[in-house]
């Protein structure tokens, strides 16, 4: 039983990621994180006629991957918690009538990768699935046509603005005692919204609901940010990021060894991407290529991963209204610290 | 001399635009709306004409021409018919780039396909 | 939390960088100025043929023609990245706004797709350019009467 510390749900006995992978397009290869990928696909089409078909492409490799890492079929599955930024989240709907398997859809926007392996680990830790798959994607092209300008369409880019990850990223889930990096704890956000209206500054948007879910999680566990060896924010960029940092010290909470995501992926000084990366991808393929081999090997004990999410739609902020944002959090740990 | 005062004004018409960007949370579709109601009001009160005649290219080929082609056709129709060509003389003297546009647009998804852009 | 909406919104401003407006507005210059000679160039050969009006309207077909081939294998958006209005406001920025999504929606069909969404960035730049034009026409019409 999960054991309830204000808005957190702390696993006395860790459900754990057994197996998880990463695939990636060529922006990807191109960034800092390339070497620790599964895969990377330098034609992001797939060979399809539209980039929807392809993003949904792009998760059934990484589900590939992530399958055969686990050692398990794809009718081995009891559950798949998923979503991505397409409409209806159709990239996992399309994935999901291939692979099978019961089906739980998803929209947390980039919040999506903590969303997901909370609610896996929830059914996990209480033994009602012995195999649970969390993922999501996003895919550069298919967002820029649904949130933005077709792909041709010659525009200049905000130095504000986040480019969205062409990635994908999956963890299978057991319940306590298989092996594997534990899920020590898990946050669900609460929505904030600080009035931002700015389409091209999500970090900013997003920021507070970051702040919000890290202050909830300190309050509940009484924990402090230098108890983790890092903390992870999904995709709040170099803007957000700074933003974070300035709100948590105001709030008397410094994070001294915060890191995001969306700097993470790329190199934002060479690759053009703006403030850095972002979409549902983004934290997604940064958690399963480079946070949780890191958990893995030991080289870190505790973490915290923080996904952050923009639930506005293209209708209401054409209609005026700001952008809301979420943020849920996984506490994270190295596997001799879940036993 | 004639293709320096079109880089120059042309130039110049494009930097107010990239103020705008800059400066304003204008979108590029607003922007190009705004240039071209803009042309329609310059030419109307006289001042594109002379502009036109001094910077040529430089001041037909931004979307502010567009703007004054649209407002010159309109007019020319309404020396020549009267009333009604207020209706057409705008369309009528943009027809030839819109028509275009849309042949190209249409030719062009026949031929190309939509790519990623790295 | 310690934080208001109007707090965060002079934070906001703070913690964004600026566009970088010399850098930008050199680019827009000297690619938008470099089309409109390229346009004048094309204007003076037409000129050997036709009057001033039939050589304006060719020169604008032919840039047309121009863009739609930059913008095909995606070198007009490569170009936009840097020149930004240096490339959206000539007609060539306008002809990219019409092909683009023609190229981009086809997945969705030639009706519903092609043709109902190549209006998408150039819809308003036809309606409000029309619409300013037919109040000017009622007004000269007007004007012509007294």
């Amino acid at each position: 039983m999960a054991i309830r510390r204000g808005d957190t749900l702390v696993f006395p006995k860790p459900p754990v990621i057994a197996a998880w992978a990463a695939v990636g397009g060529k922006k990807e290869s191109e960034g800092p994180l390339a070497a620790y990928f599964d895969q990377l696909f330098t034609d992001t089409s797939f060979g399809e006629d539209g980039w929807e078909a392809a993003e949904s492409d792009l998760q059934q490799q990484c589900i590939s991957a992530c399958l055969r890492k686990g050692g398990i079929e794809r009718t081995g599955l009891d559950i798949a918690f998923a979503g991505d930024l397409q409409a209806q989240c159709t990239a996992s709907n399309y994935t999901l009538r291939a692979l099978g398997c019961p089906y739980v859809g998803l929209y947390g926007a980039c919040s999506t990768m903590a969303e997901g392996v909370a609610l896996a680990a929830a059914f996990a830790a209480q033994g009602l699935v012995g195999q649970a798959l969390a993922f999501t994607s996003s895919h550069f092209c298919a967002a820029e046509r649904q949130f933005r300008t077709p792909l041709d369409y010659g525009g200049k880019r905000t130095p504000t603005a986040q480019w969205t990850a062409t990635a994908a990223g999956a963890c299978l889930l057991r319940p306590a005692g298989a092996a594997g990096v534990p899920v020590l704890s898990i946050t669900f956000g609460r929505v904030q919204d600080f009035a931002v209206t700015d389409i091209n500054n999500m970090g900013a948007a997003m920021m507070p609901a970051a702040a919000a879910t890290l202050l909830q999680f300190f309050k509940g566990t009484g924990t402090r940010p230098t108890d983790f060896d890092a903390i992870f924010t999904g995709d709040l960029g170099e803007v957000g990021a700074a933003l974070l940092q300035e709100q948590m010290a105001n709030e008397g909470v410094p994070l001294p060894n915060h890191q995001d995501c969306g700097c993470l992926l790329y190199d934002t000084a060479t690759q053009q991407v703006q403030a850095g990366g972002s979409g549902a991808g983004c934290s997604a393929a940064v958690l399963c290529a480079h946070i949780l081999p890191r958990l893995q090997q030991g080289a870190w004990r505790r973490v915290l991963l923080l996904a952050t999410g923009a639930l506005m739609s293209q209708t209401t902020f054409l209609q005026g209204e700001s952008i809301p944002g979420i943020a849920h959090a996984v506490e994270l740990g190295c596997p001799e610290v879940g036993v | 001399m004639n293709y320096l005062w079109a880089f120059v004004v042309g130039g110049g018409i494009c930097v107010v635009g990239q103020l705008l960007l800059d400066y304003t949370k204008l979108t590029p579709a607003r922007i190009l709306t705004a240039f071209v109601v803009a042309g329609v009001v310059l030419s109307a009160v006289g001042l594109y004409a002379p502009l036109a005649e001094f910077a040529g290219s430089g001041a037909s080929v931004p979307l502010l021409g567009f703007g004054h082609l649209l407002a010159q056709g309109v007019q020319k129709a309404v020396d020549a018919i009267g009333l009604p060509g207020a209706f057409t003389g705008g369309l009528t003297a943009a027809a030839g780039g819109i028509a275009a546009s849309l042949i190209c647009g249409v030719l062009a998804a026949l031929l190309a396909k939509s790519k990623d852009q790295n | 939390m310690k934080l208001n909406p109007k707090q965060y919104e002079e934070m906001t401003k703070r913690a964004s960088p600026p566009s970088p407006v010399w850098k930008d507005c050199l680019w827009a210059f000297f690619v938008g100025g470099a089309i409109c000679c390229l346009g004048e160039g094309i204007r003076q050969i037409w000129l050997l043929w036709y009057d001033e009006e039939l050589a304006g309207t060719l020169t604008s077909l032919v840039l047309i023609l121009l863009s739609a081939l930059l913008t095909m294998p995606g070198w007009y958006q490569k170009l936009a990245a840097k020149a930004g209005a240096g490339t959206l406001v000539p007609i060539t920025g306008f002809a990219n706004s019409v092909v683009s999504p023609a190229i981009e929606f086809k997945a969705e069909g030639w009706i519903t797709g092609v043709g109902a969404k190549i209006f998408i960035i150039a819809g308003p730049v036809i309606t409000y350019g029309v619409l300013a034009s037919w109040v000017w026409g009622l007004l000269y019409w007007v004007m012509g009467k007294f």
